[in-house]
């Protein structure tokens, strides 16, 4: 220290900005954590402003369609939370939301009935059989979702295949009314979404130790009752993570109810593009999109919180 | 209180009782994982009451015979009985046994309590049994305090304790115990073999441990079954197997020794002649062995009944000339490495009943190496 304060030749100049950078707080470390935060702040943040300023704006007949939001004329003329006013105004908007919640809800539920069975397959199955299995699963990323949803529609079709193969085995006399339903917007759903909640169950109970099962049932505790009381229990984080990942991209979800839902189910996604595209009203369109962000935020924070939990537990 | 043991033992050594019946029968058991033979034609008989010790290197198959007594594997050929009942048929969570997992196995989910208690809530013991059992169990292996811990809130030690708690609170007819006492540092794991051993005496269960430590086993066990490649090599008492080891695996596997290769010159009821080259000198033991003369055999001699002097004894037997090539200092012993002049090394360990240096042997004295006539095994393979 004291042949630093002595020693006033100057410094190169690399280490002259390090100096001036550190003394700003800028460390190596941080530059490391600056990476995510900046893209964060670029692609989430600052796109996320614009709509929330876009929410508060007006209705105009302009190119874009909202009265400016920066600049003199950007002081808004009507009252400020007017949009948001409408949002609890009108029942569509409501309904809406609850018809969103109500898909994501059950589906997360249904997607977890068939994916933990399979999950917990693949994970007690043989290493070499295990990823062929887990090739499986995700192989149908490898088509564009769109097409996939569109493979539905042939499926599900008054003479699509399950009809036609229905008739042939003689079950049903006339072709049944599929296509357009709440039941091919859910079987849309929970075939889209039911990989995101089979990995991460895999991921957990492929990493759970067998010697518990078999500690289990040494202690007089049979493989069923083993099942609900160890494993199930152990698998909660899996659980948790699975769900997540379904709920939260399928309350927002558009193209399936638009493709398979037919024109009545009104989903929060299709209202927003409905305000955006067809009202050209996109003040409301962003506000409707703030309101599924709050509402979406709850279950991540609930999320963000259980796995710090788990994280913490595991360290 | 070892004297006491030791006595005790004597008095009910049930597998010398031609009367007594096993309590856990072993039926030419044979386990194979696809062409692998984990375990090979085992038969074996242990006794109610014993503390019987599974040793044996890694991979060994000790293991393997431990799980399928708790019912996880099934022998491929063979039979296991144990109170008579044939086991085949019954899975894990009917037998009458309980195990101590080498991984403890406790469930992370549940508190200490609730792991200890998981065993008697299945047999639908009253509530508040079960917290009376509980509670004498955790203060026997004096964990009480840590009741409503979570296992990752634990220690090693603690989690073994929790373990072994958990295993005995169903006072089961068998335990099984999975390498107890691997993951504890030396101090714990001697008071832990002492405190198993007095649970042992106090609750009269039937202990089956499996254990690659040869002094675990030692301290332990009223008997030891030594395994190598799947099969068991030699049942006995700590004692027998150290004393009197039948193959050269046994002889090297259990504590040290010296081996030297030689063949029979002479086999008379009273005594054995064996040449070695190795030696250096005729082996001379006082008891006979019944095999051919010629035939070739080792001879095994443990490091503490070898003796070093600097005079030779003149017998022309036990007796050889070499020198010494190293002094390792241990504190309550020290081992010499003598280079005998037949170019074999031999250890010889000697108590420092004196303080130290006043061993008048040191690096590169010539000296002689003897033994008591009582002292050699010669050993067939």
């Amino acid at each position: 220290m004291a042949a630093e304060t002595v020693d006033h030749s100057p410094l190169p100049l690399g280490r002259q900005i390090q100096h001036i950078l550190v003394k700003l707080g800028f460390r190596p470390r941080t530059a490391v954590i600056f990476v995510p935060y900046f893209w964060l702040t670029l692609f989430f943040l600052v796109p996320f402003f614009f709509v929330l300023k876009i929410s508060f704006a007006q209705t105009i007949i302009a190119q874009p369609p909202y009265t400016p939001l920066f600049g003199p004329d950007s002081v808004p003329t009507h009252e400020l939370l007017d949009n948001f006013r409408r949002l609890f105004q009108d029942t569509i908007y409501f309904d809406a939301y609850l018809t969103s919640l109500q898909l994501a809800a059950i589906s997360t539920v249904i997607c977890l009935l068939i994916g933990y069975p399979m999950a917990y397959g693949i994970a007690r199955c043989a290493p070499s059989t295990r990823s062929l299995l887990l090739m499986a699963i995700i192989l149908p990323f490898w088509t564009s979702f769109l097409i996939r949803v569109y493979a539905w529609m042939g499926i599900l079709n008054t003479n699509g295949v399950l009809n036609n193969f229905l008739l042939w085995l003689g079950v049903i006399d006339a072709p049944l009314n599929l296509l357009y339903t709440p039941l091919a917007m859910y079987i849309g759903v929970v075939y889209s979404y039911l990989p995101f909640m089979i990995l991460p169950l895999y991921a957990n109970l492929e990493k759970m130790d067998v010697s518990l099962l078999e500690a289990a049932a040494d202690l007089g505790c049979r493989p069923i009752k083993a099942f609900f009381v160890i494993t199930v229990p152990l698998s909660f984080p899996g659980i948790v993570a699975g769900s997540m990942l379904v709920f939260i991209p399928a309350v927002g979800e558009y193209v399936i109810p638009e493709l398979l839902g037919g024109p009545n189910a009104l989903m929060i996604g299709r209202v927003v593009w409905n305000e955006f595209a067809q009202n050209r009203d996109w003040p409301m369109a962003s506000v409707v999109a703030i309101a599924v962000l709050a509402l979406l935020v709850v279950p991540i924070m609930f999320f963000q919180y259980y796995q710090n939990k788990s994280q913490e537990r595991a360290a | 209180m070892a004297a006491e043991r030791a006595k005790a033992d004597s008095q009910t050594e049930t597998w010398n009782d031609p009367d007594a019946v096993p309590y856990i029968r072993i039926e030419n058991v044979t386990k194979k994982f696809g062409d692998f033979v984990a375990v090979n034609n085992v038969s074996l008989d242990v006794y109610r009451g014993e503390l019987f010790a599974l040793l044996g290197g890694s991979g060994c198959g000790k293991t393997t015979l431990l799980r399928m007594l708790a019912g996880f594997e099934q022998p491929t050929t063979g039979k296991i009985y144990i109170d008579g009942v044939d086991m085949a048929d019954i899975p894990p969570y009917e037998r009458p046994t309980n195990m101590m997992f080498q991984s403890y196995a406790l469930f992370p989910h549940m508190t200490v309590e609730q792991n200890v208690s998981f065993g008697l809530k299945q047999d639908r013991v009253p509530a508040d049994e079960i917290k009376k059992r509980v509670g004498d169990i955790l203060d026997m292996v004096q964990m009480r305090n840590f009741a409503h811990r979570k296992p990752h809130q634990l220690s090693g030690g603690q989690r073994q304790r929790v373990a072994l708690a958990r295993s005995l609170v169903k006072e089961p007819k068998l335990l099984l115990l999975d390498e107890p006492l691997g993951a504890l540092d030396k101090k714990l794991r001697e008071a832990t073999q002492f405190e198993i051993m007095n649970i042992q005496d106090r609750l009269g269960i039937t202990f089956m441990v499996v254990t690659h430590d040869q002094e675990e086993a030692m301290t332990l066990a009223t008997r030891i079954g030594v395994m190598n490649h799947g099969q068991i090599v030699q049942v006995g008492t700590p004692k027998e197997i150290y004393e009197y080891p039948n193959t050269k695996f046994v002889a090297d596997f259990i504590g040290s020794v010296n081996l030297f290769e030689g063949y029979i010159q002479e086999d008379e009821a009273d005594h054995v002649l064996i040449a070695s080259e190795e030696a250096g000198c005729p082996i001379y033991i006082d008891h006979g062995i019944s095999a051919a003369p010629g035939a070739e055999v080792f001879v095994a001699i443990r490091p503490e009944k070898l003796e070093l002097s600097k005079t030779s004894t003149g017998t022309g037997h036990n007796c050889t000339p070499g020198t010494v090539k190293g002094v390792a200092y241990m504190g309550n012993l020290s081992v010499y490495l003598v280079q005998l002049d037949s170019g074999k090394e031999v250890k010889i360990s000697m108590s420092n009943q004196r303080r130290a240096a006043e061993h008048a042997i040191d690096w590169d004295d010539r000296v002689y190496v003897t033994w008591h006539a009582n002292s050699p095994v010669a050993l067939l393979s």
